[in-house]
């Protein structure tokens, strides 16, 4: 506490008590405000008066403050019982601005979609109970994607802590397994103290969201303490990672330019780390091959030559056959997830690895390392890049042209825009070609918000990302209803950019309610809806290991008119059900600059996402289409 | 291979339930538990046992160093080091039993602190093995109640676990 505070703290306790019971016997609750404004003056001045200058606040005017001052724009929120009085301190002030969503999950992912976009802490307010269960998918989501998130819940009054109080739920217990840290609240005093700590926790190292619980006593408007923001913040037991190792960085450069057949893996890392400038350098003086997970796309530039496209479960066949090939994988921000590497025993059999990872638990966790680098992608690829600037060996150049000839040869045989995984001659729109058309008409500028199913595979594979943090979407959870959401975030951080937001007929409804949260806050998305009438990715896996038993995967003509139900919202409904119209509705959705519009657009229903890798098989095996494998 | 994992953490509230939670999270098993405040009372010592290869311990120290709260962790069983742990047994001793189990607890090196007419509570303490093998020469007929203090252990030599 600084001397100030502890001045601010012994003058309140001297007014003591007469003051109190004067304050507590008003007997109108005007009165009672107004003398309890004119105590927490008397503090004010008594202490400019011994030349320390404090302000007395409110626990909950305090949280509020603390925010600003930490230099939040926007809190996505919805408020209830236990919060009530964080929300009267929002009432009275203007610089931290509540966005009113309709149900808690679309706070988080809003505010998650905002951290995505602008590299900032998205900050969410629940109340307790329902509020703070209903923020727990969105809070689950952001942890597995490690999205940098300060999530405030109400809580009941401490004393009722424990006793089954009217919505009290244990959110530090419930939260537990999908935070990077909790806090609870124990006294108003340590506020400001509590969220410096968790927006520096939620940011460094490897990001992820904090929760901090808040009893709503400890909000209470009439009991203040000496408010003063940290300036700086130390935890003895944190202390992320930030530069890499010199020496193995070293060898890591050495084995990268002594590669002759290498491929760059790069992740969400790159893309959250802010290392795609430094990656595309490096990639660009190598000539080096660059496949990005579904997490890391726009870390690279999607329409480069050098760009394979996504690797994994739907990645591109080149980038697949390249990376069971490679002799030398340089791994950056990505963690060989089961859905990249297939079974881990077969992956890339020939492959010496480089694994550069802020997170040390992501190293070697399923894929064992030759070469682990724990840093931020920044610090390591500058450093990495500065090494193999001043490096008198260079690349093989001749093994690196037979390497792409090779790799050019794949691309050629099997590649998505190359070889289309899809019939293109057909009466019925191509869900593949809705996203073509969406790259074209969007020029390929837009940030893209997606929901999960095949439609977000589409447009993982088909809109190519030429910049980082366009992309938002739920890879590590998969969470429906993500989509709609996120891109209000995306909008809300940067007003006058282009959103869409990818969906199905089946992930829109899980959040369709925020077509109302659009409307309040003028938040012109393009919702670009792939309708196939089924839980396609579902009813893919049905086709392939079902004998197309379609087990609730249809809702048998039970969907609503969504042209309809957007107008109902004030919005904009347009239906494309003819290929040839696809193109000019298209057009005429993104001249609507300023309405919200909905596109409903029919694609045929028997679509499969290709390629697919093989369960249990090395990288290399794959479905191209339903008749054809490798 | 049994692993002793000794961890210096804050003494704060949910410390202890981050730990817990994180082994039943990633499905890693704990043997034996056991916790205290240390000297500086803002920091707890925590020790636990815990089983699997190299691959799966490196992954639990790496978890556990992760958690906010945890300031430094050892694997003591990586050098030389003590462990100990206290056992107090409830055991039926009548008749020919008194002085077979009295000696018993003599060769232990064990101590008897609480005796009725048909009982026995008696103290020991060593390593895990050595409890369960006074445990075995007592046999389980006699046995009424065991408590044990799950491990605690400490470096041997120079290297210490503090701030
Ligand atoms: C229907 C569906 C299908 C999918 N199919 C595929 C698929 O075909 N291909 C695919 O790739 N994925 C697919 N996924 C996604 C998959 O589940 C994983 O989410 C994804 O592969 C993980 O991406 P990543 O490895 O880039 O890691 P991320 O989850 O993005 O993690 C980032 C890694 O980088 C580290 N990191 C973070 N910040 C930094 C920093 N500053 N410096 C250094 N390191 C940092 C983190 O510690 C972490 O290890 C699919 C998901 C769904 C829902
Ligand atoms: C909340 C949630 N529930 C269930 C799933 C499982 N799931 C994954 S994709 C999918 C179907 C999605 O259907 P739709 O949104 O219409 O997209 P499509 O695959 O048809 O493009 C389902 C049910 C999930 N990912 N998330
Ligand atoms: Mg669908």
């Amino acid at each position: 506490m600084s001397p100030a505070q502890e001045t601010a703290i012994a003058i309140s306790a001297q007014l003591g008590e007469s003051t109190k019971s004067y304050i507590a016997s008003r007997s109108s609750a005007t009165e009672f405000a107004a003398a309890f404004d004119m105590w927490a003056y008397s503090v004010e001045t008594s202490c400019i008066k011994r030349g320390y200058n404090v302000e007395m606040l409110s626990g909950g005017d305090m949280l509020i403050r603390s925010l600003r001052d930490e230099g939040v724009k926007y809190l996505f929120g919805y408020p209830g019982g236990a919060a009530l009085h964080i929300y009267d301190a929002i009432f009275r002030q203007q610089e931290v601005r509540h966005i009113l969503v309709r149900h808690e999950q679309a706070a988080t992912h809003a505010a998650d979609a905002y951290s995505r976009a602008t590299g900032e802490v998205g900050t969410v307010l629940v109340t307790s109970g329902p509020g703070a269960t209903n923020a727990i998918t969105g809070i689950a989501t952001a942890y597995m994607d490690s999205i940098p998130m300060v999530v405030i819940s109400g809580q009941v009054m401490s004393h009722l802590i424990g006793e089954d109080a009217f919505q009290e739920t244990d959110m530090v217990g419930i939260s537990r397994p999908i935070v990077k840290h909790s806090f609870m609240i124990k006294h108003p005093s340590e506020i400001p103290d509590v969220v410096k700590q968790a927006f520096y926790i939620a940011r460094t190292g490897r990001p992820g969201p904090v929760v901090i619980d808040v009893p709503k006593d400890l909000t209470a408007p009439f009991e203040t303490f000496p408010y003063e923001y940290p300036e700086k913040v130390k935890i003895r037991s944190y202390t992320p990672a930030t530069r890499g190792h010199a020496g193995q960085i070293k060898k890591a450069a050495q084995l990268l330019i002594e590669a002759r057949r290498p491929v760059i893996y790069s992740g969400g890392g790159v893309v959250q780390g802010n290392g795609s400038g430094l990656l595309t350098e490096l990639a660009k003086k190598l000539n080096y091959p660059v496949t990005n997970t579904l997490m890391g796309l726009g870390g690279y530039p999607g329409t480069d030559k050098q760009f394979l496209g996504m690797l994994g479960m739907h990645g591109t066949y080149e980038a697949n056959m390249a990376m069971h090939h490679a002799d030398v994988i340089f791994a950056v921000g990505a963690r060989f997830d089961d859905r990249v590497t297939n079974a881990v025993k077969e992956f890339c059999p020939n492959a010496k690895i480089i694994h550069v990872d802020v997170d040390p638990a992501s190293i070697s966790k399923t894929v064992t390392a030759d070469i682990p680098i724990v840093g931020s992608v920044e610090s390591v690829l500058g450093e990495m890049l500065a090494l193999i600037l001043e490096s008198d060996d260079k690349p093989d150049a001749g093994a690196i042209e037979s390497w792409w000839t090779q790799i050019n040869e794949w691309r050629e045989r099997h590649g998505l825009y190359t070889a289309p995984r899809y019939n293109t001659s057909g009466e019925k729109i191509m869900p593949q070609d809705v996203i073509k058309v969406l790259h074209e008409v969007t020029g390929g500028d837009a940030y893209i918000a997606s929901d999960v199913g095949q439609h977000q595979m589409f447009a993982a594979q088909y809109y190519l990302f030429d910049k980082p943090r366009r992309w938002l979407n739920s890879g590590g959870l998969g969470t429906m209803g993500f989509g709609l959401p996120a891109a209000m975030g995306a909008q809300m951080a940067d007003r006058d950019a282009v959103v869409a937001c990818v969906t199905g007929e089946g992930s829109i409804q899980m959040c369709i309610q925020e077509l109302s949260t659009c409307t309040q806050y003028n938040l012109p998305i393009k919702i670009i809806c792939l309708n196939n009438q089924a839980l396609g990715m579902v009813r893919q896996w049905q086709d392939m290991q079902y004998s197309s038993r379609y087990s609730e995967s249809v809702y048998e003509d039970s969907l609503p008119d969504f042209v309809k139900l957007a107008e109902s919202y004030g919005h904009v409904g347009i239906r494309v059900t003819k290929k040839e119209e696809l193109k000019a509705k298209m057009e005429e959705c993104f001249a609507m600059k300023d309405r919200v519009v909905f596109m409903d657009i029919s694609v045929d229903t028997a679509a499969h996402v290709y390629p697919m890798q093989i369960a249990g098989a090395a990288m290399r095996d794959m479905w191209l289409s339903k008749t054809e494998r490798t | 291979m049994r692993r002793i994992i000794s961890v210096l953490m804050e003494n704060a509230p949910g410390s202890l339930s981050r730990v817990v939670g994180l082994f039943s999270q990633r499905g890693y098993n704990i043997e034996s538990l056991t916790v205290a405040p240390t000297e500086d009372e803002t920091l707890s010592r925590l020790t636990l046992t815990t089983l699997g290869d190299d691959h799966k311990i490196e992954q639990i120290t790496k978890h556990l160093n992760k958690l906010i709260d945890v300031v430094k962790l050892v694997d003591l069983t990586e050098g030389a080091h003590i462990e100990r742990e206290v056992m107090l047994i409830k055991v039926k001793a009548a008749g020919a039993q008194r002085a077979e189990i009295k000696r018993c607890v003599d060769i232990f090196r064990g101590q008897i602190v609480d005796v009725t007419a048909s009982l026995y509570i008696i103290q020991i303490t060593g390593t895990s093995d050595k409890l369960d093998a006074f445990l075995q020469s007592v046999g389980d007929a006699s046995i009424l109640e065991v408590v044990r203090s799950g491990v605690s252990g400490i470096a041997r030599g120079e290297k210490v676990l503090s701030l």
